[in-house]
């Protein structure tokens, strides 16, 4: 299953979602908001996304992950809107019958959503500024 | 062909505005389109090379073509996560 949503992501429901009596291991990755980059300091982070295009990649990179890795189940949840420090941004949950397959199955969700779903986050630092973080362009 | 084009993160805040519409004549591809998006929205154009351009729900190259009617839209490089 894959979701945007505005609310707080319940990870353990999403957990408890993805284990099976199938399954001998069960990895869940979470992003959370990070206080600090660099010396830049974040007070809180904006999220958009465009809905239907996020979606239908999440999808795909889910169908792709179940094509690679013998996946039980596996779960993508990613936040949009205003979240605060230590907010969980995105959830990846993934059961497969052994632990090698779940870590995998797993980075290879996260990595690529990173790359191809199109979600966007604003800084806002505590400077007062705000700025969208565009990966390989300038500010 | 009248194709309005929707915009997201910093290119929706450079251009002003959710979308911009632009003017092709048929057969015009993803490169065209950019092109007559900076003629349109002139702040657009420092961030063109880097944006990305989606037909449907899937990225589009350069050279594709842009068919009447579809959902087009353009944007920076994602950072989700």
């Amino acid at each position: 299953m894959v979701e945007l949503t505005h609310e707080p992501i319940d990870y353990t429901a999403l957990t408890e979602r993805v284990r099976s009596t199938q399954a001998g291991a069960v990895v869940l990755f979470l992003g959370t908001v990070r206080e600090m980059t660099g010396d830049q300091q974040t007070l809180a982070l904006d999220y958009d996304a465009y809905p239907e295009m996020a979606t239908s990649k999440m999808e795909e990179l889910h169908a792709e992950a179940c094509e690679r890795w013998p996946i039980t189940e596996a779960g993508i949840i990613h936040r949009l809107g205003h979240l605060e420090l230590g907010d969980i941004s995105v959830a990846v949950a993934v059961s497969c019958p052994h632990r090698v397959q779940a870590f995998e199955a797993g980075r290879f969700l996260i990595d690529r959503l990173k790359e191809v779903v199109p979600i966007w986050k604003q800084e806002n630092w505590a400077d007062g500024s705000t700025e969208w973080v565009h990966p390989g362009v300038e500010s | 062909m009248k194709v309005v084009v929707q915009l997201f993160a910093r290119a929706r805040e450079l251009a002003g505005s959710q979308t911009v519409t632009v003017d092709l004549p048929e057969g015009s591809s993803v490169a065209d389109l950019k092109q007559s998006m900076g003629e349109k929205s002139p702040d657009l154009r420092p961030l063109l090379p880097q944006l990305l351009v989606a037909i449907g729900t899937d990225y589009a190259t350069d050279d594709a073509q842009i068919r009447e009617g579809t959902d087009v839209a353009c944007f920076p490089p994602v950072s989700g996560g």
